[in-house]
This record gives structure tokens, C-alpha cells and sequence, in this order.
């Protein structure tokens, strides 16, 4: 198990380092990095000094090195527009997102494990045809749109729902459910072939020879079994919501911070862009790391076989 | 499972008639199919299609409805935007931007994913490690936020969406490429080969390649539609194709600031474009996916 | 002694239907078989001749797609066909169990041993936990596996095939059954344990009184533990009867080549003899003997129409035109008779 989790640890690292690699290497590479870093509209003396702030004549390693130690020292930079270190904005937008992620994570799971289940009990029945469109639809409609439709309809001819903005639980309803209903298409599908595919396994059939009900057959041998795979996926989507909340949050003025990105990139305001990135690479990387570990914990497998 | 080198072939042209028929009777998903090409042709004639130029408009007609509400005209039958341009012309001409931006992204992700995937696969030792270490590391990143980062970046242009696409979304090629190629790698064929003294870029090219091709072709067409999606999320958070170049995303945004006074028009039509895009093309993916391979059907 | 049989099965067939309708896959085809209390029947066959299928349906338990279309089996008077899903739950694990193939993938990954063992008896019994591990830890001991007190607690994946294997059989007879069904439990042992396996099962077999139904397509293994066999071929039974009598003289020519296949010290033969041809796909058989495309000494009967179950002499029954005691004749066609 030691050595399971050491190995894990050992890539996570590596994720890293290849995602601030990628980061510093991209904005090196496409131009000069001064332009943006600089505020808009600033003049030759200005990039100048800048040029000679960051060290930007400086060579590459030297460069690299300066910049990874005040990642490392989590100096971020500081924004443009708000004034404030880029650090701080994001730790005070994250909750907001994680609420909205939470919410549509909930909404995806309550949706889609149960459709799932009954999808697979009752194969090309109703429910299960039901479940594909579902399905379908979810998969294939930009979740933007679904929000911005979402408006026209709750908000703009309904009235009932606040179109944007955060504060009450009714703020929270339609952002979660734009977000959420890709993921709770996602959920579903993997779930039912999951079934599927415990309830067409050796042990479940074993377990109708000893004369279980069926009930407990589903229940107890196939319900666990089938579920791994989609909690491990649940686990890694949570973190993918919060990045591809994006759009989302910017469709609804959520205070998230995928609203924070979209601000960086209108206001052309580069270290929130940079930073923004940055935290929620190393997020993704980071939770990856803690699911594959939880994960071994759950199966018993896992944890003996490495 | 595919034994001795069955590739994609079309039949023959005489037999052309009962393979159509042998695809409507399998399922095949006529309507999608028709919609995808569909698109397409309005994509190639869509100088001849257009009633009128999308990128200029008149300011006088702006934000006029479709036809068919109160105050709209035939002349701009699905209505116009903030700058009086006519929102029929501007999805045609999204049209085009979605079909090239789409396939070249796919095609470009494809031939590098499943290059590295062949190789890796086919080489193994440190090629592979490094080459899965890779992908497992970039695919450890988030991709949207990553294409978001890109295109803020590098600055907009069509071919930069297209190589930032298709950086982004290589590596589900290759992951599979590379485990397709590593059963094949003790099939009877390849050993043969070996033994008669190919070289191992001829065999990669002539004996793997058209073996893994079905899986590709598979990959590709469900990731047209999560490429369209991206493409689209892009433009509408205004750092995809740049304007005054209609993209479908673009004028989703451009809708957004006149959603609150009930401007649906702006809002609906393209979004039921990208829809229909990207649910033909799930739709066929699926189905080709079942139908070419299905061992496949995890994906 | 004529007796009762424990379990008497009467021109039971079962069908694989295809989702159109438009494939029928005669899986078992008008099958009659019975066996004693404490008797062992073998039943014999290639993969696809319907052996497993039939194991499935005596304890209906079969895939969605697969349809009982007749027939009747008579399980200690009563008939099962008739029995409702929640009283067939009874009869499974309690009063009939089963032994499947493969040990690995027959049990849960995710349970204890002792979950799996106790299990059965927790439901048909409605004992405690106690009780029931209790119990599970004596059956693990009384299979022959050392220090169950540790095993209870330790999962699948920790133990070798063999001592999987024998944890499945202690599910098997945990409720004591009358019949136990083991559907090749030995295929997937390493030749040095299928011997002790044997060995544990006939030894279960004598201390329990079961009755033992044996599928196998290995006729070495019929010979040592089996009373009673029935060879199966393309979903029919063409040969039934004591296993000595059978082997010593087959009747139908199938059964003929499976002895003959079987590669003796004694023999001076130079190649192995295999028997020509195919099996029969299952949704398009000919009108006449199944076995007769491949059969050396098939006649024009043969390939007209399908031999009923003949009975060459008592206690046995062959499906071959061949068995009549006066071919062409009207030939009576006896019903075996309980010896």
C-alpha cells in the first residue's frame, strides 16, 4: 500500500511539473511575454522595465527558476484590475465554486445512478429508452447554451428564477442543473453498462444459484460491484466541473473561479489568467491523486495487488 | 475481433446497392447522417446559400425578429443581431467554421494521437514510458481550461484554434491506439512479417496501422462533437475565431447581452445549430462504434 | 430397489430465442434424464452440446433470452416448471445447489469468505450472524481447508484456484441439499488438484447422502466418479445408462468415437483419432440425426428423420436407429425403466 501511494505521488509530481513547464513555456514561446505582463496601453519604457523586473533577459533556466519559486512561495503575481494578489482571489472565489460543483455533482449522482439502475433492470423497456435520450441530449448540448436557455425560459418569460448572481439556494438551481446534466448523462451511461455487466458476471449468477432474492442479488452482489467504476469517475469529474464550471459561471455572473478566468481574459488581466490556470491544474492533479488513493481503500484489490 | 488485415474497405461498386441496404437494415442512423451532411454542403455553398454578407450589416435593421414575429421582415428571415447583420447568413457561414475547425482538429488529434499511440505501442520500452508518461500527465490536466489558457495566450485565429484542439485532445488516440497495438503486437501476422524481415516502420505502416484505423475513425467521430463543443465554449468566451467571422459560439455570446430583454433569437438558433452538430454526430459515433468494433463499447 | 427418482426430467426443451424472433437455438432438445438419491449421473458432451444449458434450467436460472418450452422435471414429487420465482429461491441453494466452472469469477470480490459461506444459510435458514459464520467456519474445515478461523475473514483474490474451488463446494452443500450439480469443477484446476478435489467431492458426496449431477466433457473423470452417465450431443441425449455397461459396449456411434478419442497406453496406433467434421450449429438442424453428417455409419434413415430414444437392452437408452433390435421394423420404443 506504502509503495501504491508513493508511486501515485511520484506522477502527481511529475503532473506538475509538466503543467507549470507548459504554462511558462506557452507564454514564452508565443511572443514576448512582456506584452503581457504589462498592463494594456503601457509604453516602450514600461516594457522595458519590465523586461528587467522578471528577469525576462535573463536566460530560460534562470527564468524558470524564478518563476517556479514564487509559485512554490504561492506568489501568484498580482491582478491587474483588482489590485490584489492573484492568490488571494482565487482562495475567495473557490468556495463558490465548489458550492455550484457540489450542487450539480449531487444533482448528476441523484439523477444518474438511480436512471442507471433502472436503465439496466429493464433493458430496452421504457425507462431505459427514456434514460438514452436523457442521456443523449446531455452529451451533446453545450452546457452554456442550456444555461442561457435556462434564462430565457425560468428568468426572462417565467420570472421564477434569478438570472444571475449568487446568494440563495434559488440562485444556485439553474447553474447546477447546466452543469450538472452532462455529467449526470455521463453518470448514468456508466452506471447502467456497469450493471450490465455485474449482473452478467459468474458471482451474480452464483448468487441466484444459492437462492437469493433478487433483491438482495442487485442490492447487495451487483449495486457494490457496479459502483465502483462510477464513483472513481464521480471522484475525477468533481474537479473537471469545477474547471469546466467556466462558462457556466459565466453565463450566470456565478463568483467562481471560472468567472475569475473569464475576467483575467477580458480584462487582459495575465497573472489571474496565469495563476487561475495554474491552481486549477494543480487542483485537478492534486484531487486525481487523492481519488486513486480512496479508491484503493474502497476495493480490497487494488490495495493488496500492488 | 479482427483477423489478417480486415480494413475498412468499400465494396465494390456493383455491390454498392445492397450495402445501403444491408445499412439501412443494420440500424444505420440515416437521419443523423443526412443532418451531418447537410451541414457540410451548407458549409462548401455557403457563399451561394447566404442571402446576405455576415460579417457587414445594415445599422438600421438591427435586432430585428424572425419573419414570422411582429416586426420582422422576410428579408431577414431568422431575424438580426446587435450590428444588423442577418442571423440566417451568419449560421451559414458558421457553418463553415464549424465543419473545417471540427474535422481538421479531429484529423490533426487523430494522425498525432495515433501515431504516437502506434509507436509507443509497437516500440515499447522507453519510448513508450515516455510517450505514456506524457499522456498520462497531460490527461491528468483539465482540457478546457488548458484550451481556454492556449487560446487566451496565443491570440485568435482559426488555424491556432485548430492546433490548440488538436494538442488538447490527442491523447484519447493514443491511449487507445497504444493497448489496441500492444494485442496485435502477438497476433500470427506480425510475427510473420518480423520473420520475413520488414522493417519496423513498414510494418507499423502496413500491417498495424490499417488494424487500428477502425478505433480512430471510431475516436474521431465521437470527438467531433466534444470538438465543436470546445470550439464553441472558445468563441463564446471570446477567445476563439475572432470576429467579425461568424462562429455559432460567438453568436451565442453576442446574444447573451440581449437575453434579459427576450431576444430569444439570437440565443436559440445557433445553439440549436450546435446541437444538431454534435448530436448527428454522437449519434453516429455510436452507432459506428457498435458496428466496427465492439469491444469498443467502453469508450 | 426401484425408487422414486430424486429428480426425473421428461422431454424438457429449452430455446434460445434471438431479440427478433428471428433465430431459434435449440439448446436442449427434448431431454429425459433422472437420478437416484446418493446416485452420481455424469453428463457428457463437447462445449455447445447443451450440457450447461441444462444445468441452468433445472434450476431456471437462465439468461433473458432463453425460453423452457416444454418438458417436465420431477424434483422429489414436485413439478419445478410450475413453481413460481420466489418458491424456486427456495428450492435453490437449499434443496438443489450448484458448482460452477470457474472459482475466480464465481465469487464476489468485494465479500469475505465468510460473507459468501454464511450467506445461503443466514437467507434459507434465517440464522444469525453468529450462527451462520459459525457454521461457515465448520463447512471450510470440513472441505479441507487450513486454519479457517483466518480464511473467514480474507477475501477471494487471497486464496489459490483450488481452495476457491472447495470454498464453492462449501457453498454448495452449506444447506445441506439433496442434489448437487457441479458443472465442470475441474476444468480450470491444475491436474495435480483436480484429483483431491475429486476425491473431497465424493467423500461430501457419501457423508451428506447428496445426489450428484456431474457435467464434464472429460470421460476420464466419468469413469471414476460417476454411477450413471448420459452423453449429450447438439442439445440431445444420445446415449444414456450405467457407466460400466457403456463403456464396455456404446451403443451410438458418437459415443463410440468419444472412447476411441481417448488416447490409450496400450494402444499402437499411430495418430490420434479426432472425429471428423463440425459440431451442428444449433439454430439450423437437419431433419434427420444430428450426429449423422459426421457419423461413420450413418444410413439413409439417418439423414431422413430423427431416432427417438431407443432402449437396446434395460436401464439403457441410445437416440440411433442402429439400437433397434430389428431395423426397419416397427420398432418399439421402450420407456427406460427404473433398475
Amino acid at each position: 500500500m506504502k509503495q501504491f501511494v508513493m508511486k501515485r505521488i511520484g506522477y502527481c509530481v511529475l503532473s506538475l511539473f509538466l503543467l507549470s513547464l507548459t504554462i511558462f513555456f506557452f507564454v514564452r514561446v508565443t511572443g514576448d511575454p512582456a506584452t503581457l505582463l504589462v498592463e494594456p496601453g503601457a509604453s516602450p519604457e514600461d516594457i522595458a522595465a519590465i523586461h528587467h523586473q522578471f528577469g525576462l533577459d535573463r536566460p530560460l533556466i534562470v527564468q524558470y527558476g524564478l518563476f517556479m519559486a514564487s509559485v512554490l512561495t504561492g506568489d501568484l503575481g498580482q491582478s491587474f484590475y483588482y489590485r490584489t494578489p492573484v492568490m488571494e482571489l482565487y482562495w475567495s472565489r473557490l468556495p463558490n465554486s465548489v458550492m455550484l460543483a457540489s450542487a450539480a455533482m449531487a444533482f448528476s449522482l441523484l439523477i444518474g445512478i438511480p436512471s442507471g439502475i433502472l436503465a439496466s433492470v429493464r433493458v430496452g423497456r421504457f425507462w431505459d429508452n427514456a434514460g438514452k435520450v436523457f442521456a443523449l441530449l446531455g452529451l451533446s448540448l453545450p452546457s452554456f447554451w442550456v444555461g442561457l436557455v435556462m434564462i430565457l425560459v425560468f428568468s426572462v418569460y417565467l420570472g421564477w428564477l434569478p438570472s444571475s448572481g449568487s446568494g440563495t439556494p434559488l440562485h444556485l438551481i439553474m447553474p447546477a442543473f447546466a452543469l450538472g446534466w452532462y455529467f449526470a448523462a455521463s453518470h448514468m451511461r456508466l452506471t447502467r453498462s456497469s450493471m450490465l455487466e455485474v449482473l452478467g458476471s459468474e458471482y451474480v449468477k452464483l448468487a441466484r444459484l444459492k437462492g437469493l432474492p433478487q433483491s438482495l442479488v442487485i442490492a447487495k452482489h451487483a449495486f457494490k460491484n457496479a459502483l465502483i467504476p462510477v464513483l472513481t469517475l464521480a471522484g475525477i469529474n468533481f474537479v473537471i466541473m469545477i474547471s469546466v464550471a467556466v462558462v457556466v459561471e459565466t453565463v450566470f455572473a456565478w463568483p467562481g473561479v471560472g468567472r475569475l478566468l473569464y475576467e483575467g481574459i477580458a480584462f487582459r488581466d495575465f497573472p489571474v489568467v496565469q495563476g487561475t490556470v495554474l491552481m486549477l491544474g494543480a487542483m485537478t492533479v492534486v484531487v486525481n491523486l487523492v481519488v486513486d488513493v480512496l479508491y484503493a481503500v474502497i476495493d480490497p484489490r487494488i490495495r493488496l495487488a500492488s | 475481433m479482427t483477423t489478417t488485415s480486415e480494413v475498412l474497405t468499400l465494396p465494390s461498386r456493383a455491390a454498392r446497392f445492397g450495402f445501403i441496404r444491408g445499412l439501412r437494415l443494420s440500424g444505420f442512423p440515416l437521419i443523423p447522417t443526412a443532418i451531418l451532411l447537410g451541414i457540410a454542403f451548407v458549409a462548401v455553398f455557403a457563399n451561394q446559400l447566404a442571402p446576405h454578407n455576415p460579417e457587414v450589416g445594415s445599422l438600421v435593421a438591427r435586432f430585428k425578429p424572425p419573419f414570422w414575429e411582429t416586426g420582422g421582415t422576410t428579408k431577414y428571415l431568422l431575424g438580426t443581431d446587435q450590428l444588423g447583420r442577418d442571423v440566417l447568413s451568419r449560421l451559414i457561414f458558421g457553418a463553415r467554421v464549424s465543419m473545417v475547425v471540427s474535422i481538421t482538429a479531429v484529423l490533426f488529434a487523430g494522425v498525432v494521437g495515433t501515431t504516437l499511440g502506434i509507436i509507443s505501442g509497437y516500440l515499447g520500452g522507453w519510448v513508450d514510458q515516455v510517450i505514456m508518461r506524457l499522456v498520462d500527465t497531460w490527461l491528468a490536466l483539465p482540457a478546457l481550461t488548458f484550451a481556454i489558457f492556449l487560446a487566451a495566450i496565443v491570440g485568435p485565429s482559426m488555424w491556432n484554434i485548430v492546433i490548440i484542439l488538436g494538442i488538447t485532445y490527442w491523447t484519447r488516440y493514443a491511449r487507445v491506439t497504444r493497448g489496441e497495438v500492444l494485442s496485435l503486437k502477438e497476433r500470427e501476422f506480425v510475427r510473420l512479417a518480423i520473420v520475413a524481415g520488414c522493417s519496423k516502420w513498414k510494418i507499423m505502416l502496413r500491417h498495424i496501422l490499417p488494424n487500428v484505423i477502425n478505433s480512430a475513425i471510431v475516436i474521431g467521430t465521437l470527438m467531433v462533437g466534444v470538438v465543436i463543443i470546445t470550439e464553441a465554449t472558445l468563441s463564446f468566451l471570446g477567445v476563439g475565431v475572432p470576429p467579425p467571422q461568424p462562429a455559432w459560439g460567438l453568436m451565442l455570446s453576442d446574444g447573451k447581452q440581449s437575453l434579459m430583454v427576450g431576444r430569444w433569437w439570437l440565443t436559440v438558433f445557433p445553439g440549436c445549430c450546435i446541437m444538431l452538430m454534435v448530436l448527428s454526430a454522437n449519434i453516429l459515433g455510436d452507432w459506428l462504434r457498435v458496428k466496427l468494433d465492439p469491444q469498443l463499447r467502453q469508450l | 430397489m426401484p425408487s422414486t427418482p430424486l429428480l426425473e426430467l421428461e422431454n424438457l426443451s429449452t430455446h434460445y430465442v434471438s431479440a427478433q424472433g428471428t433465430r431459434v437455438v435449440r439448446a436442449v432438445d427434448d431431454v429425459s434424464l433422472r437420478i437416484h438419491a446418493g446416485e452420481t449421473l455424469g453428463i457428457v458432451g463437447e462445449s455447445g452440446s447443451g450440457k450447461s444449458t441444462l444445468a441452468l434450467t433445472i434450476l431456471r436460472v437462465l439468461p433473458p433470452a432463453a425460453r423452457i418450452v416444454r418438458g417436465r422435471m420431477m424434483f422429489e414429487g414436485e413439478d419445478l416448471l410450475r413453481k413460481s420465482d420466489e418458491e424456486m429461491q427456495k428450492v435453490r441453494g437449499r434443496r438443489i445447489a450448484m458448482i460452477l466452472q470457474d472459482p475466480m469469477a464465481s465469487l464476489n470480490p468485494l465479500f469475505t469468505i465468510g460473507n459468501q459461506v454464511a450467506e445461503p444459510i443466514r437467507v434459507h435458514e434465517g440464522a444469525s450472524r453468529a450462527t451462520a459464520w459459525g457454521r461457515a467456519r465448520e463447512l471450510l474445515k470440513s472441505v479441507r481447508i487450513p486454519s479457517p478461523e483466518t480464511r473467514v475473514t480474507q477475501y477471494p483474490h487471497e486464496m489459490s484456484g483450488g481452495m476457491r474451488q472447495r470454498i464453492v463446494g462449501a457453498i454448495g452443500i452449506s444447506c445441506e441439499p439433496r442434489l448437487l450439480i457441479a458443472d465442470e469443477p475441474t476444468t480450470s484446476l491444475d491436474l495435480t488438484i483436480q484429483a483431491q478435489y475429486l476425491k473431497l467431492l465424493r467423500d461430501l458426496q457419501r457423508a451428506h447422502g447428496l445426489a450428484l449431477i456431474f457435467i464434464t466433457h472429460n470421460l476420464g473423470i466419468v469413469a471414476k466418479m460417476c454411477d450413471q452417465l448420459a452423453v449429450m450431443y447438439a442439445g440431445r441425449v444420445v446415449e444414456s445408462g450405467p457407466v460400466s455397461r457403456i463403456f464396455n459396449a456404446p451403443t451410438h456411434p458418437y459415443t463410440e468415437a468419444l472412447l476411441n478419442s481417448i488416447p490409450k497406453m496400450s494402444d499402437d496406433r499411430q495418430r490420434l483419432t479426432a472425429i471428423e467434421g463440425q459440431p451442428p450449429d444449433l439454430s439450423k438442424l437437419p431433419p434427420g440425426c444430428a450426429f449423422a453428417p459426421r457419423c461413420p455409419r450413418a444410413f439413409d434413415r439417418c439423414l431422413q428423420s430423427a431416432p427417438p430414444e431407443i432402449a437396446p437392452e434395460d436401464g439403457r437408452t441410445a437416440r440411433c436407429w442402429l439400437a433397434t433390435p430389428v431395423i426397419g421394423a416397427a420398432a418399439s420404443v421402450l420407456r427406460r425403466e427404473a433398475v
